[in-house]
């Protein structure tokens, strides 16, 4: 009997204790922000989009064998000597042509292990997040800056200097 | 949802049965991730279930050995992707001790605070999720809101909020965030009142205490039979907990309490039991980040990352405690720089074989009940 | 008063009393349900700290109409074994039997829908339709899990509709009339003399009557959320337990009928307990069209008052939905057979003493 009167007690105390808690809720400002008209300001180290600086890119192929979903593809060519370049930002004197640094975002895990083995810093991860496509394909973005011609051009340059060599090696013989 | 009815089936004594199955499907707003139970009735009690999974494999041990070991480490996130860190520690544990590295100090407290606050976050989705089950929507939010501050500070470190990559063979990929102990201290000060208000809200009220209490009750005996562990099976009355009785890092530097289920709102080891060991596990938590915070050493953080990892031949199981249970990797690496093997003991995997005996002569409506109270990742569960 | 105005329009007294009984329907408790979804849908969601809907119009005041637009455009199944006329007919009966009710319930002292001498008795009993209606509904679906599921609901409302029953026989008996209009005339005055604190008698019974009052009305309120389906009886509707409800094989239209006769039953036994409880249409404080003397502001305050009391009740309806959780089903029939008609029949027995005496 004791039990009965004591469920009810128990129950009504236990419901209006909750019902204060709702209550004073309802005049706590919300937490919610309304996006996209209020966007949060992402912290420096966030994590996003890559970005790759085609001007320091050695073309060491070190951030291609870090990915662990091999989303990176890079195709060098080997300059001739004589070959200009240019320099990396600090100071190295660029060897190879970098003739295709495909990134497939699609296949990327965000893992951030292709940025700490870059010698030179040019591949790094910005906070960019509002990237999607209605087209899978266009999510491969493509680095390189050399145009087609200029990377037949930079082939047919590195066979011809093959050839000569080659042709010359077997003169001497 | 679809149902057969297997008419006519003469048990023993000759007296015609009429058993149902009813298949609570892969797509389910209750069953936390793509599972598939397929649930034998008698009437509106429960004979047997029979859980089917594999919906969500994603063959993380045949990846594990393409690839090298810091390679791994993405991988062991995505298993169960809410509570990354411990995955990370537990890999991370097994292949330095195969290296046979020594961790600077200070590297090893940030991951005891790391993990510790990846398992309030666990806790708190776990606890969240298990009131929408009940029918309270607005726990579920509370704790969400609560877990935002977690994740922020999670995001400031590393720069992700759900899969971390942060915790490396020897090292950590980053230094804590200068604001970071400010901004954990704060968050320590507002979460103390809002567990109060959880508890206020949700577990002594009487309507949920009469769904939960003396439903789904594990007895000691079957819950070590099947191996269970976590606060799974310190509701059930045992004090085990890898981080006092086999520690690990520097967990044994720490004073802090193992809450154990005591049927203080019906039978030891019931639904409740298990629900409000969670909630006491976050206060815990609490403490051992404080202190942690309080002593926390200087020093270099990338001091102990080799160049090349390549562990001599060997085999390792390293085991840490998960929110969920005992996560155990078991690491076999033939000395060059992909391992041979790495298998993985998920908790939730063991966690759910115990349905089967939990659920029968319940009611129907205590299966989500059950479900909820036992805590599955299928992330883990499917070894992704 | 405007009986007679629609009377010498129309000329026929039939035709006139229908017009006149419809009228709360269409200019009051339609424009409610609209209004109520909204205010769902904002108060949960402040409650939550969150915002709600905000987008469409000023703060997602325009919500409610978009998504009834919504509903009209849906495609309206009927799978091929289902009973069409049980299918057709069942939200019909839910949103008759709800919104009928609103004739007998007393917005103001000039106007009643109906003036009959056996209100409550009236809405009770057309409320009852609901249960008919739910059933069909499950039926007709022929689907083995909505029909468990209405068979419960119906379950759930026929134990329910008990204690509200005798917690308005003891009132009936306390003040020998069943019209709501007569109802609220006795509790005139300021809020002492409301029923809840004990109405319009000398003080001795009063202060006698004020804890069963209480009990009652406590009792007549639970019973109530649990005949409207809330939370938390909201068995028959919760999507995330394992049995679907009565209206799961339902889209477009016919769904939306069923969500607005739920609201507008909501408003229903809110007004129900604030006519028996709080008063009616009373104010608390006096009028303020008596204190400067313009006699026509009186039906309007009162008509305020009524809405105020009847949308504060409901407010604490949606209040009471959004902190607790779901109750189970045995449970529900275990609170009602052993604890609430129990209760309001010794109730029921010790008001009347106090009455005699």
């Amino acid at each position: 009997m004791k039990e009965y009167f004591s469920n009810i007690f128990n129950a009504l105390s236990t419901v209006w204790t909750g019902m204060k808690i709702t209550f004073k809720h309802l005049f706590i400002p919300s937490v919610t922000i309304q996006y996209p008209e209020v966007r949060l300001q992402l912290p420096e180290r966030e994590r996003n989009r890559l970005y790759v600086n085609m001007d320091d890119c050695i073309g060491c192929d070190q951030c291609a064998r870090a990915c662990p979903v091999n989303c990176i593809t890079i195709e060098t060519v080997k300059s001739i000597p004589g070959d200009d370049l240019g320099k990396t930002s600090n100071g190295k004197k660029k060897a190879l042509w970098v003739t295709r640094f495909d990134i497939d975002f699609a296949k990327c895990c965000y893992c951030q292990l292709c940025v700490f083995p870059c010698p030179t810093e040019c591949i790094y991860m910005t906070d960019v997040y509002e990237f999607s496509e209605f087209d899978r394909d266009k999510l491969i973005y493509e680095f390189s800056t050399l145009t087609k011609e200029e990377k037949r051009e930079k082939l047919e340059r590195l066979d011809r200097h093959y050839n000569e060599r080659e042709a010359d090696k077997l003169g001497r013989m | 949802m679809s149902f057969e009815s297997k008419e006519n089936i003469e048990n023993k004594s000759g007296v015609r049965t009429e058993e149902m199955v009813l298949n609570m499907g892969p797509q389910h707003p209750s069953t936390h991730g793509v599972l598939r139970l397929e649930i034998t009735l008698e009437g509106e009690l429960i004979t047997k279930i029979t859980p089917h999974i594999g919906y969500l494999h994603r063959c993380f041990e045949k990846h594990a050995e393409a690839m090298t070991y810091p390679q791994v480490i993405p991988y062991t996130d995505r298993m169960d992707y809410l509570a990354s860190m411990y995955n990370e520690i537990g890999y991370v544990i097994g292949v330095e001790k195969l290296l046979k590295i020594e961790v600077p100090e200070r590297v090893e407290y940030i991951r005891v605070i790391m993990g510790e606050l990846q398992r309030i976050a666990s806790h708190l989705v776990a606890l969240g999720t298990y009131g929408v089950d009940i029918g309270a929507f607005t726990p579920f939010l509370y704790c969400f809101r609560d877990r935002e501050k977690i994740l922020h500070l999670f995001e400031i470190t590393c720069g992700a909020r759900l899969l971390y990559n942060y915790i490396w063979i020897g090292g950590l990929s980053h230094d804590l965030h200068p604001d970071f102990v400010r901004l954990t201290r704060e968050f320590i000060k507002d979460f103390k009142p809002n567990i109060k208000e959880l508890n206020n809200l949700l577990s002594y009220n009487k309507i949920f205490i009469d769904r939960t209490a003396n439903v789904g009750i594990l007895p000691v005996d079957t819950a070590i039979n099947y191996g269970v562990t976590g606060p799974n099976l310190r509701a059930s009355g045992i004090n085990w907990d890898l981080r006092k009785d086999d520690p690990y890092s520097v967990y044994h530097k720490f004073d802090y309490e193992i809450p154990v289920g005591e049927g203080k709102a019906g039978t030891v080891g019931d639904s409740w039991d298990r629900y409000y060991v969670r909630v006491c596990e976050m206060e815990e938590s609490l403490k051992i980040i404080e202190q942690a915070l309080d002593t926390l050493p200087d020093g270099d953080i990338a001091s102990a990352i080799p160049k090349r990892i390549k562990p001599p031949a060997g085999m390792i199981y390293s085991r840490v405690e998960n929110p969920r249970g005992e996560l155990g990797y078991f690491i076999i690496s033939d000395g060059t720089i992909n391992p041979f093997r790495v298998k993985v003991r998920a908790p939730s995997f063991v966690s759910l074989q115990i349905m089967d005996e939990l659920c029968r002569g319940h009611l129907v409506a205590d299966v989500i009940t059950i479900l909820g109270s036992i805590d599955i990742v299928l992330g883990e569960i499917d070894r992704e | 008063m405007i009986y007679d105005v629609i009377n010498n329009l129309t000329g026929s007294p039939v035709l006139s009393a229908v017009i006149v009984a419809m009228l709360p329907l269409f200019l009051f408790i339609l424009p409610f349900a609209l209004v109520a979804v909204y205010l769902e849908r904002k108060v949960s969601a402040h409650m939550q700290d969150r915002l709600g809907p905000m987008r469409v119009g000023y703060h997602g005041v325009l919500q409610t109409i978009a998504d009834i637009i919504k509903l009209i455009q849906k495609e309206d199944i009927i799978a091929k074994d289902n009973d069409k006329l049980l299918f057709n007919i069942a939200p019909v009966l839910v949103f008759v039997g709800s919104y009928a009710a609103f004739a007998a319930i007393p917005f103001t002292s000039i106007f009643i829908g109906a003036q009959i001498d056996l209100g409550i008795f009236l809405i009770i009993a057309v409320t009852g339709l609901v249960v008919a209606g739910i059933l069909m509904a499950g039926w007709a679906s022929n689907n083995k899990y909505s029909l468990l599921g209405a068979m419960r609901a119906v379950a759930q409302i026929i134990s329910y509709e008990i204690p509200t029953i005798l917690v308005v026989l003891s009132l009936v008996m306390m003040t020998g009339s069943m019209n709501l209009y007569t109802l609220s005339e006795m509790q005139t005055g300021y809020f002492w003399n409301w029923n809840l604190f004990g109405g319009n008698y000398d003080i001795l019974q009063k202060l006698l009557l004020i804890p069963f009052m209480l009990i009652g009305f406590i009792i007549i309120y639970i019973s109530t959320l649990a005949e409207v389906n809330r939370t938390p009886f909201d068995i028959p509707e919760a999507e995330s337990e394992l049995v679907s409800g009565f209206h799961t094989e339902y889209s477009g239209m016919k769904f939306a009928m069923f969500f607005l006769a739920e609201y507008a039953n909501m408003f229903a036994v809110s007004a129900i307990v604030a006519a028996l409880f709080l008063g009616g249409y009373q104010s608390p404080f006096g009028y303020l069209g008596n204190l400067i003397g313009a006699e026509w502001l009186v039906p309007i305050e009162q008509f305020l008052w009524f809405t105020i009391k009847g949308v504060g009740l409901v407010l604490v309806q949606m209040w009471l939905r959004w902190t607790l959780p779901r109750l189970r089903v045995d449970q529900l029939m275990t609170v009602s057979w052993k604890y609430l008609i129990p209760i309001s029949f010794v109730n029921l027995i010790i008001i009347g003493l106090i009455t005699i005496l």
